[in-house]
């Protein structure tokens, strides 16, 4: 099988290209340095990404706090966990790092706050002006 | 009304304008300004959720909640003041600042105003779509606020038209929440944002990419009914024949942003022609002395790292102008050249190193950058691959600028 990538690790963004078989690359060509292989490796054999999302927020000054998975996860499961946090609901306050969901569909991967966002009413910055 | 008189007056308070603030405040100006038009600080970065922030000044990939919260706990912990849900409505020459407060209207007269408001997106308005004005067409930051601050879905069946980096961003994100994402339309042969995020959030959904296609028509009564797209040619005119339809309620726009400078105008700052933002020396200093510009109100930037960087310099000359410091020598011009959209800053002293930021006209392998004072050959910096999307900064060591008198950048 052939397929062609542009590698995303630097501002070059080679443009590689590949033949492969099962679970082995035969011919690579086009990559500048041995990152351009291991990511054409990696986003053919199991490829994984960053996910970031939102979950509702009760009694917050937003409806909504960012969430992200703590470290990447497999592709193929993004939708799954899309659905897993779906209909969560925290309280807030909610601080950046706060753990919402451990181990996520055991993929290793916490889903963890990524803003502060505090209770409803409860002015935080304002308080603090001049 | 209230009158105050203060060093340093920010305008913004997104990445910026925090940067700028944190910066003039540890040069040693205690008698600061931070004055922000929504009820919280961070600006943008409050809606981008996603991640890839940072990359450049903590070495790690975070999302724009996290980045901004950095800084936020940087100005708190300086206690630099904030005015927040105040918004400026004018300001002149001599400095003086009109703000609409909570507190009513507030008179500040600052020694130094830096300029931080960033900027604004294209709407339909700005690119003339034809057809019908149903509800349902939306900028993409627009959608991307309701989306991730006001938890309101925009729409079922969306199509993209541009392919910034906002529009691929939205297009992952509307995928993600459930929609389907039927196409992302790009006038230009190639796509206008970064190539990780063509990669990671059209190629991962297998959402079609149309390039040298525009939308030609929008249809729909109450609501957006179908939109019409078509292959353009090389004067981006749409050519007959090539019109496809596509059903759907959502059309989002990510067609280019504007620095946002009607505040800079009103203080007599003249603006560059292909920025939209000041003209400004390698202080960051406009033409009237004293107002400083950093960040999307300067330039549209593709990196908040960068804005993050600029911004600190902003603080800085701002700073030692208050002090009486700021040395204003900057007379040799900086023109843009062959293969050159722009380059920044327009002036430079050519006694300290200079640092450039550039954007070329289109994508290229392989390629130099050469800086020339006529037809002498100062530097050339080869660049294995250059972007329109992907801005470039360089160094230039004050060796190399001894008695030039005009520096030209251009494309080899």
């Amino acid at each position: 099988m052939k397929k062609k990538f542009i590698c995303i690790i630097c501002p070059n963004g080679c443009e590689i290209e590949v033949k492969y078989s099962e679970g082995e690359i035969e011919k690579i060509s086009g990559n500048l340095c041995e990152k351009g292989l291991d990511y054409v490796k990696k986003e053919l054999f199991s490829p994984e990404r960053g996910l970031t999302s939102s979950v509702n927020l009760k009694n917050g000054l937003l409806p909504l706090v960012s969430v992200k998975a703590s470290k990447p996860i497999p592709k193929e499961k993004i939708f799954a966990l899309m659905d897993e946090i779906a209909d969560i609901e925290v309280k807030a306050p909610v601080k950046i790092g706060d753990i919402i969901v451990k181990d996520i569909l055991g993929t290793g991967a916490d889903i963890m706050a990524t803003k502060n966002v505090d209770r409803k009413g409860n002015f935080l910055y304002q308080k603090k002006e001049n | 009304m209230i009158e105050r008189e203060i060093d340093i007056a920010i305008i913004g308070g997104g990445p910026a304008g925090l940067s700028a603030a944190i910066a003039a405040k540890k040069s040693g100006i205690d008698n600061i300004l931070l004055i922000e038009r929504s009820e919280s600080l961070g600006g943008i970065l409050n809606q981008c959720i996603h991640e890839g922030f940072g990359i450049e000044i903590f070495k790690e990939a975070l999302t724009g909640p996290e980045y901004m919260q950095r800084f936020i706990d940087k100005v708190e912990q300086l206690k630099i003041p904030c005015m927040l849900n105040s918004m400026v409505l004018d300001i002149n020459k001599k400095k003086d600042i009109i703000v609409c407060s909570p507190e009513g209207l507030i008179k500040v007269n600052a020694k130094a105003i830096v300029l931080a408001m960033g900027c604004r997106e294209r709407t339909r308005g700005n690119i003339c779509i034809p057809g019908t004005r149903p509800s349902g067409v939306y900028t993409a930051g627009c959608a991307q606020n309701l989306i991730n601050l006001k938890n309101y879905m925009v729409g079922k069946r969306v199509v993209i038209l541009g392919s910034g980096d906002i529009g691929l961003i939205m297009a992952r994100r509307l995928k993600l929440e459930g929609a389907e994402v039927l196409a992302v339309v790009e006038i230009l042969p190639y796509s206008s944002g970064l190539p990780r995020n063509v990669v990671q959030c059209l190629e991962d959904y297998d959402i079609p990419l149309y390039l040298g296609h525009t939308v030609v028509n929008i249809r729909g009564r109450k609501r957006v009914e179908e939109v019409v797209i078509a292959k353009v040619d090389e004067k981006w005119r749409p050519i007959k024949g090539t019109e496809k339809r596509i059903e759907c309620d959502t059309l989002l726009l990510s067609v280019g942003l504007i620095p946002e400078n009607e505040l800079s105008k009103m203080a007599g700052i003249s603006l560059d022609s292909v920025t939209y933002g000041s003209r400004v020396n390698e202080n960051l200093e406009t033409n009237v002395k004293g107002i400083f510009a950093c960040g999307n109100v300067l330039h549209v930037h593709d990196l908040v790292d960068y804005v993050t960087l600029e911004a600190e310099l902003a603080g800085n000359s701002a700073a030692d102008f208050v002090r009486g410091e700021l040395r204003n020598e900057s007379n040799i011009k900086v023109t843009a050249g062959n293969g050159v959209r722009y380059v920044l800053p327009h002036l430079i002293s050519g006694k300290n190193d200079a640092k450039f930021s550039l954007r070329v006209m289109c994508p290229d392998r392989n390629r130099k950058i050469v800086v020339r004072d006529g037809k002498k050959i100062l530097k050339k910096i080869p660049k294995m691959r250059v972007n329109p999307s992907e801005m470039i900064q360089f160094n230039i060591k004050k060796e190399y600028l001894e008695d030039v008198k005009e520096l030209t950048i251009e494309i080899e």
